[in-house]
């Protein structure tokens, strides 16, 4: 009689890529609550798009490259890149940007460089680096936290607004603290001399405090989870926050104190969320330090000295093009070695 | 080479390996919880190839009578294994049958037709407690003329793992009684069942070593094993001083975690080194033996009785799953049959654990010494069946290299292996991968790691004799080119010779007028041809080396 032989070994754990994706999906929910109840419902909309986009684009690349469509539509990683990108895009941003940022991201970072897997840069970033330098004017446009309730729009309203081709008044729109905090310094202001609201709150800059916050809850799901390793987060958030204390102690006029560098802006997404991705991060434990640290390192430079409010973006995508020679240089011990 | 400093380890504390995870889950207790005998089959068939080394030779022709214990393939080489008849027959064939082997490929086996009799050689010598006079050597021929092979997978020769003691001290005999693999138990009822078996055969071992102790390392998940083993050993000690045993015997639990059992995890977990990939175990001073090795050695020594007979675990979809005494040689579809499973229904018997196991090509394989469980699976597995499972894309995730024991970096292997590049694949340590299959357990993108690793394996392998074949033929062509310059020096040299030698002697017997180049002429048209043979003959010698 001819038996199945099957290769060893003969039981399997109950993961999935798919599971993967989707605890990562569980774990934005707190930031997601946290955009909605600071700048309004124009993050779901603007999910809504990326997301219809993303399955959409890489349903016909897949058809375009003779590849099985349903398992990789399943597989969730374009729904996560979709919803990263929606986290970076201003929330009344005209519904093109979320639309073109996607597109980019699924068709020429992911799907030209071989698909799921074989992405050297984190899809989401190539996305958001592409909309940030084509279209600066809407892509810096962020709702000042408050604003939102003036407005008082509803999720109809806002998704009327994204969708009409009318700009919205510039007086509801305000530079993200960061911004603001580097203009200010450029004209030679020091922090102290820095207007009243930019950075109101507790500590970090109203509402992205706890959106930062949010991300930190999720991140800890993930860990908790074992999704992610420790290393890129903890190596990322310690080297930003080495190198801030440093600077602020040097001179705490003109550099930012360490609190404000990890509360505000895309720190906490980035440390947990996009520096994690699997696929584009360093892979051995050593080599997460440094890639983690590397970012980190970025982020501060970009943000003190480059020309760039925020450097989240750039410094991952940095980054990623030293991982192989990272992950060269860091082959753990193997046993008995 | 361990020096007698390093050798005292620090027992009584744990240590523990990097990667490894808790399979308790799917631990399954048999339906059956004592130890089943089973009859005689029909149809024994013997694999002259169930141990490490070289296989054995037939000492027995077709139509020949045996008799249960009696030899019927003799060991060839240094590092071989008798195999002995485990019950009375006739000799049927001699022939290629299905063997338990990865590759799947059919091999040389003793066919036999028993005749029910059940019937012993005559003149068996039992040593008994006199082995203690018998030296290392002499025990050791003992124990390899009984057959006696590692019994927990590797089916190395045990009497080589037993010699060890000549050139190397070893210090520490550690009897491996934890069998990582869920579903397999038969170690663990060897162990509640015949605690003195394992003890005397332990005591036997460490003789031939001149061990100072024994460490018999049982999971923490087996405490029945563990407190038989411990009564046994309080019983027996008086016993063991009035023969003025210095070793000690001493048993250590050891945590529940895949892969515990493999033989360098174990070291590690109990003494904290590191044994490297190729290295012997024996030069750190240790040398481990499974359990049921030790009940072989033991009864070697005072049954006279060669390994013919283990403990299998034979479980799966079966109603009475139980763990019994088998003969060597049955085939496997008649222990599915005698546990109650359907001999037709069966879709895959899995030989060995579910994360190492051989799945069987045929029902008719036969179990062999190194055979420790058989999982008979239906269409209705209760197995997880990945084979129907998508199969996505490498994510780098590192869950593989996060349970990998030895190591490694399982994603990287694999993206390697997928592009053939195994310079790369070297460098990143592929030799040393177990083939445990955890890196494949945990995968969430369900890729068949161990899979690309035994291809790669395998073309490195293949690779790497090719290298060695042109290598051999590049010398031999470099010394054919030299050699056929040597003769043409030579034959220059002689040719001179001649020449001088005739013009030395041409004043003495005619003086004038011969033309000596007209002499030299045909010589250096015959050379030519010369050099065609030659060549020729050499070309020969290449083709058939």
């Amino acid at each position: 009689m001819i038996l199945n032989t099957p290769g060893s070994p003969h039981i399997h754990a109950k993961t999935s890529v798919t599971a993967i994706m989707l605890n990562v999906v569980l774990a934005l929910i707190p930031a997601i609550v946290a955009y909605v109840w600071f700048f309004g419902w124009g993050i779901l909309v603007h999910m809504f798009i990326a997301a219809a986009t993303a399955l959409l684009t890489e349903a016909f690349v897949l058809y375009l490259r003779k590849k099985p469509i349903a398992p990789a539509l399943l597989d969730g990683s374009a729904l996560v890149t979709a919803i990263l990108i929606a986290f970076c895009i201003p929330p009344l941003a005209p519904w093109w940007i979320s639309l073109t940022g996607t597109a980019f991201a699924i068709v020429i970072a992911k799907h030209l460089y071989g698909g799921l897997g074989y992405n050297p840069f984190n899809p989401a970033m190539v996305g958001y680096a592409m909309l940030l330098i084509s279209f600066p004017r809407e892509m810096t446009a962020w709702l000042s936290p408050g604003t939102i309730e003036q407005l008082s729009l509803n999720l109809a309203e806002t998704f009327t607004t994204i969708f009409s081709d009318a700009p919205i008044p510039d007086a509801v729109t305000m530079a993200s603290p960061l911004d603001t905090v580097k203009t200010e310094l450029a004209r030679g202001q020091s922090i102290s001399g820095l207007p009243q609201e930019t950075l109101s709150g507790m500590f970090a800059g109203k509402g992205w405090e706890w959106c930062n916050m949010a991300f930190l809850l999720g991140g800890a799901y993930l860990l908790y989870k074992k999704i992610i390793h420790w290393h890129i987060p903890v190596a990322v958030l310690a080297s930003l926050v080495m190198f801030s204390a440093l600077f602020y102690m040097i001179d705490n006029e003109h550099y930012l104190s360490p609190l404000i560098h990890i509360f505000s802006g895309a720190t906490m997404i980035c440390a947990f969320f996009i520096a994690t991705d699997p696929v584009t991060a360093s892979t051995t434990p050593k080599g997460r330090l440094i890639y983690g640290a590397g970012i980190g390192i970025l982020i501060y430079i970009i943000r003190t000295w480059g020309g760039y409010p925020d450097a989240v973006a750039f410094a991952v995508l940095l980054m990623n093009i030293a991982v192989p020679t990272i992950d060269h240089y860091t082959k753990p011990r193997v046993f008995g070695k | 080479m361990a020096k007698d400093g390093e050798l005292i380890m620090k027992f009584g504390k744990l240590f523990s390996f990097r990667g490894g995870l808790n399979l308790a889950k799917y631990q399954h207790e048999p339906a059956d919880t004592t130890i089943g005998i089973t009859g005689i089959p029909e149809r024994l068939i013997f694999p002259l190839q169930q141990h490490i080394g070289e296989p054995a030779e037939p000492v027995v022709n077709v139509g020949d009578k045996v008799l249960k214990g009696q030899l019927i393939a003799q060991a060839t080489g240094p590092i071989s294994a008798p195999v002995h008849a485990s019950s009375s027959g006739t000799i049927t064939a001699i022939s290629d049958y299905p063997v338990p082997h990865a590759s799947g490929l059919k091999a040389s086996c003793i066919e036999l037709h028993t005749d029910g009799c059940d019937q012993w050689i005559a003149d068996r010598k039992i040593i008994g407690n006199t082995y203690k006079q018998l030296s290392p050597i002499e025990l050791g021929e003992h124990i390899h003329q009984a057959g006696i092979v590692g019994m927990g997978g590797a089916g190395f020769p045990t009497n080589i793992k037993l010699n060890a003691g000549q050139q190397n001290a070893v210090d520490t005999l550690i009897i491996n009684g934890a069998e990582c693999e869920p579903w397999v138990s038969c170690d663990d009822m060897l162990m509640r069942e015949r605690p003195a078996e394992i003890i005397i055969g332990a005591q036997i071992m460490m003789h031939a070593l001149h061990a100072r102790r024994c460490i018999i390392a049982i999971e923490d998940n087996k405490p029945a094993a563990c407190s038989s083993l411990k009564n046994t050993i309080n019983s027996l000690k008086p016993q063991a001083d009035s023969n003025n045993n210095p070793g000690t015997l001493e048993i250590i639990e050891v945590p529940t975690i895949y892969p515990t059992g493999g033989e360098k995890q174990l070291i590690k977990i109990l003494t904290n080194k590191e044994i490297a990939n190729k290295e012997l175990p024996q030069n750190s001073g240790i040398i481990c033996h499974n359990v049921a090795t030790a009940t072989a050695v033991y009864r070697a020594i005072f049954c006279a009785e060669p390994l013919i007979s283990r403990l299998i675990t034979i479980t799966g979809d079966i109603p009475h799953s139980q763990n019994r005494e088998v003969l060597i040689g049955t085939p496997a579809g008649d222990l599915i049959e005698m546990g109650g499973g359907q001999r037709s229904a069966l879709k895959q018997i899995i030989m060995g654990g579910p994360m190492m196991g051989i799945a069987l090509q045929s029902d008719e394989t036969p179990v062999i010494k190194t055979t420790f469980c058989l999982i008979g699976q239906t269409r209705k597995s209760t197995l997880v069946d990945i084979t129907n499972k998508n199969i996505l894309p490498c994510i780098r995730c590192g869950a593989c290299a996060d349970v990998c024991p030895a190591q490694l970096l399982p994603q990287q292997l694999y993206w390697y292996a997928r592009a053939r590049d195994f310079k790369k694949i070297k460098d990143y340590s592929l030799s040393d991968c177990i083939e445990c299959g955890f890196c494949d357990y945990v995968c969430p993108s369900n890729i068949p790691l161990v899979q690309y690793y035994r291809y790669a394996k395998a073309e490195i392998f293949s690779l790497e004799k090719e290298k060695q074949k042109s290598d051999i033929a590049r010398t031999r062509h470099e010394f054919h080119l030299s050699r056929l310059q040597r003769e043409k020096e030579e034959r220059a040299a002689r040719h001179k010779q001649k020449i001088n030698k005739l013009a030395a002697r041409r004043p003495a017997i005619d003086s004038p007028a011969i033309d000596s180049p007209a002499m030299d002429s045909p010589e250096q048209k015959k050379s030519p041809p010369h050099t065609a043979i030659n060549t020729a003959q050499n070309n020969k010698n290449i083709e058939t080396p």
